[in-house]
């Protein structure tokens, strides 16, 4: 199918353009681009007027649940609520059940993703061996196989020793290593973020400091090594300190943050409202301020969701015994989009933090409308008003603290190598 | 009697100054049927109260079964496991078979803060809380007010100093909610280790450097319970530290108004939070506030069912 994208405003920043241009896709690629295109005979015409029409958004933090717990989602199904918030390719991460540490239970992802035929479903491998931080993965393999990036997130490695291993190791096979970088003696038996709510409810705290301390060990590994390392899920002011200031020494560090750490404070775990339990916690005023000054300066790269798909009954307990974790793939779109909106970012800045950089760092051809590129585009309408209603969701899960709110601004049309699998 | 508008009594947090005096004032009328040669009404006649205590407390458990008793409800006590309420499906299975039984009224003791608001949303009945995690634990910030009110006659501009682990202390946090709603000033002492952060905004309570500090002129001294089984890992290097820089002994309690009231919520770790004369001394009002126990948990018993009663 071959498409002819018309009156759309087309903002790639991989060739710093944002101007209001055609678009053709011939055989999945981008073929041309430039005004008052003609379409060739038996090309479809999409009218992308009023709308950005941007490279497919990169999602390089979900999870997918499969296998092992395809109660809460499955590889199809997270596909499909991919391709509802834009996004043409997802990357998720290892710690499904069992754990994808080995090249067979890559390449079933691989092509259970294949099968649901959506967005572009890549496998982020295990760092260490059944992510028990003991000793590495096999990373060469998994490459070979098929992984983008390898991380044992759910958990840190909390062994500084092997850490620095893992880096070396990961940068002799040329695969980006994603750190969950938290310190569990800090941790403890916190739930929330430590602070005045965690005091008034009477909830045990995770201070902040659990994860900077975590994040600085692992970027001066990093700097020790000469080898890359990408942080995921940042929510605190001190993280984006500290890796400001490594960038500033040229460590090859870069960084990923949630909408939800952009966008709600701890605030919202009152009333014991588990869809507000995630790991990192929401923090506080200060650290939302530095999260939106981090993502406008570039300290942090990347906007992924840690969309994280839990059960009804995981989430409808007494909130010590919650599962961590919202979903995420549906409402990214809108509440970056606010960012936009707020001034916070431009709108090219956006889709360099949400399809741009993840390409990058996971070292994909993806995240350019250059001519030749593969066609994976959004179609972005930045106003659509729409509603978080839980039997909309193509999900399988509905644990999101914005159910039932209204957000502004939607994917109209996802198109994956020239194929529209998603139209609003 | 004027009317009270909640199903439940989970957090002095959520009820007004105008609410906690009145739970106050019942109270006291209370006192008087636990004065009688016959110690009971028909108030809550036909009422059935679960007493449902996943962390066993005999003499909290006791003191709400009284006053269920003295108000004439049928009451029925319930202590599941605490090993199968680490599963947080027990809870809702537990609501579940509870209902069938048609509770009016669930007192509950729960190690999870916030699982009475949780049981509060499954429920028709009311929830009455007999202490929740570290978030409150209203009946006896109630209670600790009422003794308090006896010596006083009033709330108002008292200078209460706290003293303890308030980090782990729900008995801590409802007395700081009530008790600065009702005008008192509260000061906080304590290790920092033992202080939880931001705890100045909760009311308007001041944090103090030292014991000497937080008592100094008090009206009222309350001393916390420290739990050695958990304090000892890393809040604290030990008992006899703690007793030495913390505990409340003739010496220090000299600091405080000389006719100040001392105060524990029970059970005490003599020598430890405080010295062993000064639990017995004549400045202590620990029984007291035992006695008030009863009376205080027949009020909220009545409020919880009051709707129902006009
Ligand atoms: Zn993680």
């Amino acid at each position: 199918m071959n498409l002819l994208i018309q009156n759309g405003r087309v903002i790639d920043p991989s060739q710093g353009l944002d101007e209001e241009l055609d678009l053709l896709v011939e055989n999945g690629l981008v073929r041309e681009m430039g005004r008052g295109l003609t379409a060739p005979a038996g090309v479809e015409i999409v009218d992308a007027a009023g709308c950005c029409v941007v490279p497919g958004l990169v999602d390089m933090h979900v999870h997918l649940r499969e296998p092992g717990l395809e109660y809460k989602e499955d590889i199809e199904s997270g596909s499909r609520a991919a391709v509802a918030g834009g996004f043409t390719s997802i990357a998720c991460m290892p710690n499904t059940k069992p754990v994808i540490d080995n090249k067979a239970l890559a390449r079933y992802v691989i092509a259970r993703g294949r099968e649901a035929g959506l967005c572009n479903v890549f496998p982020v491998g295990c760092l260490t061996a059944g992510s028990k931080g003991e000793r590495l993965a096999e990373m060469g393999e998994l490459k070979e196989a098929g992984c983008v990036a390898v991380s044992d997130d759910g958990r840190p490695v909390v062994n500084a020793e092997l850490m620095r291993r893992a880096l070396e190791y990961a940068r002799g096979m040329q695969i980006p290593v994603i750190s969950h970088a938290e310190d569990l003696s800090l941790v403890g038996e916190g739930v929330m973020n430590e602070g005045f709510t965690s005091t008034e409810l009477g909830l045990k705290g995770i201070p902040r400091v659990a994860e900077d301390i975590a994040i600085a060990r692992d970027v001066m590994l990093a700097e020790y090594t000469n080898s890359p390392i990408h942080i995921a899920h940042v929510s605190t002011s001190g993280a984006v300190r500290i890796i400001r200031n490594a960038k500033l020494r040229g460590v090859r560090v870069t960084c990923e943050t949630a909408p939800h750490y952009f966008t709600l404070t701890d605030d919202a775990v009152r009333g014991y409202n588990t869809n507000a339990k995630m790991n990192p916690p929401l923090r506080e005023a200060d650290d939302v301020a530095a999260i939106r000054a981090g993502l406008s300066d570039g300290t942090i790269d990347v906007i992924a969701t840690d969309h994280a798909p839990h059960h009804l009954d995981e989430k409808d307990v007494e909130f010590n015994v919650a599962a961590n974790g919202i979903i995420g793939l549906e409402t990214s779109l809108p509440l970056s989009l606010a960012l936009v909106e707020q001034g916070v970012l431009t709108m090219s800045q956006l889709v360099e933090r949400m399809s741009c950089c993840p390409s990058l760092i996971l070292g994909l051809e993806r995240g350019t409308l250059a001519k030749g590129a593969v066609a994976d585009i959004t179609l972005i309408d930045p106003t659509l008003p729409w509603v978080v209603e839980a039997d909309k969701l193509a999900s399988k899960s509905t644990n999101t603290p914005w159910m039932g709110q209204e957000m502004k601004g939607a994917a109209v049309a996802t198109i994956v190598a020239g194929r529209v699998v998603y139209r609003r | 009697m004027a009317n009270f508008k909640h199903k439940d009594i989970i957090a002095l947090q959520d009820l007004t100054k105008q609410e906690i005096e009145l739970l106050l004032s019942t109270a006291e009328s209370m006192r008087e049927i636990n004065n009688r040669d016959i110690k009971k009404v028909p108030t809550l006649r036909g009422k059935t109260i679960v007493n449902l205590f996943y962390e066993s407390s005999t003499r909290t458990r006791t003191s709400f079964e009284l006053a269920a008793k003295r108000l004439s409800a049928d009451t029925v006590n319930i202590s599941p496991s605490t090993s199968s309420a680490t599963k947080g499906e027990t809870l809702a299975d537990t609501a579940l078979n509870l209902l069938a039984m048609k509770p009016d009224i669930i007192v509950m003791r729960h190690s999870v803060s916030g699982s009475h608001y949780f049981l509060s949303k499954k429920l028709p009945c009311s929830i009455v809380n007999a202490g929740d995690g570290v978030h409150e634990h209203p009946s006896q910030g109630l209670l600790d007010m009422l003794t308090m009110k006896d010596r006083f006659g009033r709330l108002d501009g008292l200078k209460v100093a706290i003293v303890g682990d308030i980090s782990h202390s729900r008995v801590a946090r409802s007395n700081i909610q009530g008790l600065t709603k009702l005008g008192s000033q509260v000061f906080l002492a304590g290790p920092p280790t033992m202080m939880p952060p931001g705890v100045e905004r909760l009311g308007n309570v001041t944090v103090c450097d030292s014991l000497r500090e937080a008592i100094q002129d008090a009206d009222v001294v309350m001393m916390l319970r420290i739990q050695q089984e958990r304090q000892g890992k890393t809040l604290m290097p030990n008992a006899r530290e703690y007793a030495r820089y913390f505990g409340l002994n003739p010496e220090n309690l000299k600091l405080a108004k000389p006719d100040a009231m001392v105060m524990h919520p029970g059970p005490i770790n003599r020598g430890v939070e405080m010295a062993s004369s000064v639990v017995d001394g004549d400045q202590s009002w620990i029984l007291k506030q035992v006695e008030n126990g009863v009376a205080v948990r027949m009020s909220m018993l009545y409020h919880v069912c009051e709707g129902e009663l006009e």
